[in-house]
């Protein structure tokens, strides 16, 4: 097994700075998120939690600092400047069309056509091959419990909504996947389920962010977790060296942070 | 009292959920009562919300066959050719009307760039004595820059659609008065300098009694044109979820900006077709303004089932929608109704298509 030393890191921050005005939502904030790994990303309110992740998903750009994809430095304009280059986000709103039904949601966007001149002159949607890879998607995360890939989202419970916003991400991002909030607006039923997702996402090798002020939540899941304050990474710990309280502490400037990574290698 | 039993198609639906809601009242502690009827009701607001065709057809079918039994005048080739050439105006327009309520919007301004492509078609080909085939395309190139202009006002000044309209409604009905004239030209004059102009005036006879107009004809095919457009093409798909969720919209990609510029532009190039149409129908060009255009296409859009809060309907609800109007028309009309009968007929209709749209919105898991 390699050590995380010599991992080069999936996705990286270095440096990053972003104001708006006077205020400084990020200053020269790291993040490193390791292939096959679940990133937890805690801080307060007002950390720059946020920012940061939107820096990452092209959402912001940021004023100082880079950022880099396998290593590679990279310029993100736009959440599809990202989307392009593999990084999928679940946003918490989940971005669903409620009166689209579920492979039309997740081909939203990015809709194939029919080969051919149906495709290029008519504009035929390839209705039956969405539906089917639709399908397949659902059925691979076990989430065929939703009958009808023809139903609309609306009629949904709200962790299949979620469920249909993580599948649809899973199955268009090639590099990571970036969820913010999954379980924020969940039962404890519904939240289990997606927490088992996250992992069965994870296991299938793709690297997740996940954004989440669920403590209990994040220490199940996470293998390691981004401490943010005061607009920068405070500390990297891992669950095991470390308890809630510790990282809650921590998060709040209640204890000091361990010696600078200390956590970072934890596990490795 | 005939037009109350006509709408039990749709009464009779929303009825079900007041009586349920009355047996469990009633019941009180009847849990496993409640239950049941509760579950009828769920099942037909699911069978409505995945059918929103249901109720308008059914509500047409049953004003069909009532006005068939009640008149005997009614069920005859002529009679239902004199109605699809009453709604071939309103079923075009209402086409461009279903593509902006789709978006969340509303166009205001159907009728007077309808009015506008007419005039200045008549007034290039006919009185400057232009070739008769580019005062046509130029007429309706100018309804397609209306539209484009009306998409402009509300996705770069973004102002809201009812304002946009409402103005340009205005603005495109004085212009088409100062550009006409204010004269009308004749038919005869019409024929002679530009024929084409009349030509979806024309009669199509397949069978004995039964004569359809070009105009109307050409209608069935616009919609037949945009049930594939909306329901099998990405561009359809677009404009449903950017009425739906706009933000959801952005966030996969969307542009919605230009899925919004597109949908009045095309709204547009509509209604110039449309005044080409309105010459065909009235056999002259005139600058009076059409009565009610811009209602009646939001009428027929409504009691179709789209909904106006954006993302639901189909296209073919609203020819459905303008068929009941031109039903209650000429049934009432034939049972020597006075006029009144049938805007108060049509009003009801629009109040319980909206009242049910409503609660079919809220079907939830």
């Amino acid at each position: 097994m390699t050590t995380t030393t010599t991992q080069t890191p999936v996705l990286e921050g270095r440096g990053l700075t972003k104001r708006f005005g006077n205020v400084t939502a990020i200053e020269d904030a790291d993040f490193e998120l390791l292939p096959g790994e679940i990133l937890a990303v805690i801080g307060d309110n007002g950390a720059g939690k946020s920012s940061l992740i939107k820096c990452l998903c092209g959402a912001y750009a940021p004023d100082e600092g880079e950022i880099l994809l396998d290593g590679e430095p990279v310029v993100f304009k736009s959440p599809l400047d990202a989307r392009d280059r593999g990084i999928e986000t679940v946003y918490q709103s989940l971005a669903v069309s409620p009166g689209l039904d579920i492979a039309q949601n997740m081909y939203l966007g990015r809709e194939l056509r029919k080969p051919g001149i149906l495709g290029s002159v008519f504009r035929l949607l390839d209705r039956s091959t969405m539906r089917a890879h639709a399908r397949k998607q659902l059925s691979d995360l076990g989430l065929l419990t939703i009958q009808d890939i023809g139903q609309a989202v609306e009629t949904l419970s709200g962790g299949q909504r979620q469920g249909v916003a993580v599948a649809r991400s899973a199955a268009f991002a090639t590099k990571v996947v970036i969820m913010d909030e999954p379980t924020a607006a969940l039962g404890v039923k519904e939240s289990r389920r997606v927490l088992d997702l996250i992992r069965d996402v994870r296991d299938r090798g793709l690297p997740i962010i996940l954004i989440s002020h669920n403590m209990p939540h994040v220490f199940e899941v996470a293998d390691r977790i981004h401490i943010h304050r005061l607009g920068r990474r405070i500390a990297v710990v891992s669950p095991e060296s470390h308890t809630m309280s510790d990282a809650v502490a921590i998060m709040t400037g209640a204890k000091e942070p361990p010696p600078e990574h200390a956590g970072a290698h934890a596990g490795g | 009292m005939q037009d109350r039993e006509t709408e039990q198609g749709e009464t009779s639906q929303s009825g079900d959920l007041l009586t349920a809601e009355g047996i469990a009242g009633a019941a009180g502690g009847e849990v496993a009562v409640f239950e049941q009827s509760q579950a009828v009701v769920k099942r037909l607001q699911r069978f409505l919300h995945s059918r929103p065709l249901a109720s308008p057809s059914a509500v047409l079918l049953l004003a069909f066959i009532f006005f068939s039994i009640a008149g005997d005048r009614f069920l005859t080739a002529t009679n239902v050719s004199t109605i699809l050439a009453q709604v071939m105006i309103i079923g075009t327009l209402g086409i461009a009307q279903t593509l902006v309520i789709l978006t969340a919007g509303i166009d205001l301004s159907v009728g007077a760039i309808t009015l506008f492509s007419s005039v200045t078609m008549g007034k290039l080909a006919v009185t400057w004595g232009w070739n008769p085939w580019l005062g046509l395309l130029l007429g309706i190139a100018l309804g397609l820059a209306c539209g484009v202009f009306n998409g402009w006002l509300v996705t770069r000044l973004k102002l809201p659609p009812f304002i946009a309209t409402l103005g340009t409604l205005s603005v495109f009905g004085a212009l088409a008065q100062w550009f006409s004239d204010n004269a009308t030209i004749r038919n005869s004059d019409v024929d002679a300098e530009a024929g084409n102009l009349l030509w979806f005036g024309n009669i199509w006879e397949p069978f004995s009694g039964f004569r359809i107009t070009y105009g109307a004809f050409f209608m069935l095919v616009l919609y037949a044109l945009f049930m594939y457009v909306l329901q099998r093409t990405a561009w359809g798909e677009h404009i449903y979820a950017t009425g739906d969720e706009p933000e959801s919209a952005r966030l996969v990609g969307i542009r919605t900006d230009r899925v919004l510029l597109s949908v009045y532009a095309v709204a547009g190039l509509l209604c110039g077709i449309a005044g080409w149409l309105w010459i065909g129908r009235i056999g002259a060009i005139s600058p009076i303004p059409i009565v009610n255009a811009n209602l009646e296409s939001i009428t027929a859009v409504v009691i179709g089932g789209t909904s106006l809060f954006g993302g639901r309907g189909r296209v073919l609800g609203t020819l459905i929608g303008a068929l009941i109007v031109g039903v209650f028309d000429s049934g009432l009309s034939q049972l020597g109704f006075e006029p009144l009968w049938r805007v108060f007929a049509v009003g009801v209709l629009v109040l319980v298509a909206v009242a049910l749209d409503q609660w079919i919105r809220r079907v939830a898991a």
